[in-house]
């Protein structure tokens, strides 16, 4: 089955989803959420595996512990 | 009924309201309080305590005490005077924001050259400091999740759903040895500490309290539900950088496996946390009870403030080269493990 296009207005979150399909959150400014368990094939070797019942993705590489998100990719303020 | 034959025992008073609380739990009369709830600091030792032992009937009760005091009228009426005193207080000083958005966005900017606890101790604390920390911390992470667990009945559709996910992983997945309260007494033990449950409430000042109180008021009250789910947002969106830090701070000091694994772990699964609270639980909340969005605010804001008063409690003790914890006890935690 081909892609289908992107549909604007719609919002899975609030539909359950087909039995057969892994949802996947996707944002601009945050890591990429994907239903667990999962195992990860990284690009330089190795695999990394979590049983967690949703991971989040690193997608700004900033990660100290790659492939995992660990909220690095927020912005930083100098006051406070 | 009969007593309780085991559990913590109850402490001792700091205050009138504290010892009329206590006092009644001893002697299974009514609490004579008098006039003294109406007129305590809403945030000092007296009141706090006094609550304290209130809520504790419903975690784990005391030795020696009849556990169906937990719905003893006389016993509720005061504790409704005393958590009206310490909201209206909260409402009144912590109130920051109008939206939840508003007040997670603020969450979600990390501050450059931080100097809060975390920040601290990874930089230069000490092992006794990480111990004080520990000790303190205990009270909320020996109960971690267990209040917001109350909120579940009162959640529906995909908050409900998100709640129950995330909670699932703070007890654990379904294994003992995971659930977040056994890493942490794991920690204890590193760090030489008794991790016996209530055995530092003397060492924790009212500053602590507060910050266990407040969690116990949202996850008791139906009515609090919006500024529980406020509050459990801003405790998973500010723990994954604090955990980083901390871990750090284990680290250096040498305090352990189990104490660095504690905060390692944090900092991955409450990365997952605060997406699933933001997106499920506080967008689902509010997506069929928009009226609660000041509340949820509102509970985003109280718990940022008495986090950040613990945390001047203790910077201020460090700085002045002195123990953060009551006098009573420092002797007693100092001993080598």
């Amino acid at each position: 089955m081909p892609n289908e296009a992107p549909d604007p207005t719609a919002d899975v979150r609030e539909r359950p989803a087909a039995d057969d399909v892994r949802r996947i959150y996707l944002q601009k400014d945050g890591p990429m959420l994907v239903e667990g368990p999962v195992e990860v094939q990284l690009e330089d070797g190795g695999v990394a595996t979590s049983d967690r019942f949703r991971v989040a993705l690193c997608t700004c590489r900033r990660s100290r512990r790659y492939p995992w998100c660990d909220t690095s990719h927020r912005r930083r303020r100098r006051d406070r | 009924m009969s007593d309780e034959p085991t559990g913590p025992m109850l402490p001792q008073d700091r205050g009138p309201v504290s010892a009329a609380m206590i006092g009644a739990l001893r002697d299974g009369g009514p609490p004579a309080v008098g006039e003294a709830a109406a007129t305590a600091d809403p945030y000092g030792d007296d009141l706090q305590l006094a609550l304290y032992v209130a809520y504790e009937l419903h975690y784990r009760g005391f030795a020696g005490v009849d556990p169906a005091r937990e719905w003893d009228p006389e016993l509720l009426r005061v504790r409704a005077v005393l958590e009206r005193r310490f909201l209206d207080a909260l409402r009144a000083d912590a109130t920051a924001h109008e939206s939840a958005t508003a007040a997670l966005d603020d969450l979600l900017v990390e501050p450059v050259g931080g100097d809060g606890v975390p920040h601290v101790l990874e930089r230069s604390g000490t092992r006794s400091q990480l111990r004080e920390y520990a000790a303190q911390r205990s009270l909320y992470h020996l109960k971690e999740a267990d209040p917001h667990a109350w909120v579940l009945p009162r959640l529906w559709g995909r908050a409900k759903a998100g709640m129950a996910a995330v909670e699932f992983d703070e007890f654990g997945g379904g294994r003992a040895e995971r659930v977040h309260a056994q890493l942490f007494a794991d920690l204890m033990a590193d760090l030489g500490l008794d991790t016996t449950y209530g055995r530092y409430v003397e060492a924790a000042g009212a500053e602590m309290l507060a910050v266990v109180n407040l969690m116990s008021l949202f996850g008791l009250h139906r009515a609090l539900r919006g500024a529980l789910v406020g509050h459990f947002a801003a405790v998973e969106v500010t723990s994954s950088p604090a955990s980083r830090r901390l871990a750090g701070a284990m680290r250096r000091a040498g305090a352990g496996p189990a104490a660095e694994f504690f905060y390692d772990e944090h900092v991955e699964a409450d990365a997952v946390h605060e997406q699933v609270v933001r997106h499920e639980v506080v967008d689902g909340l509010l997506a069929v009870e928009p009226h609660l969005e000041r509340d949820v605010a509102f509970g985003i804001d109280a718990t940022g403030f008495l986090d950040d008063r613990f945390g001047e409690r203790l910077l201020s003790a460090w700085q002045a080269g002195e123990s953060s914890l009551r006098r009573a006890i420092e002797l007693d935690l100092v001993r080598v493990p």
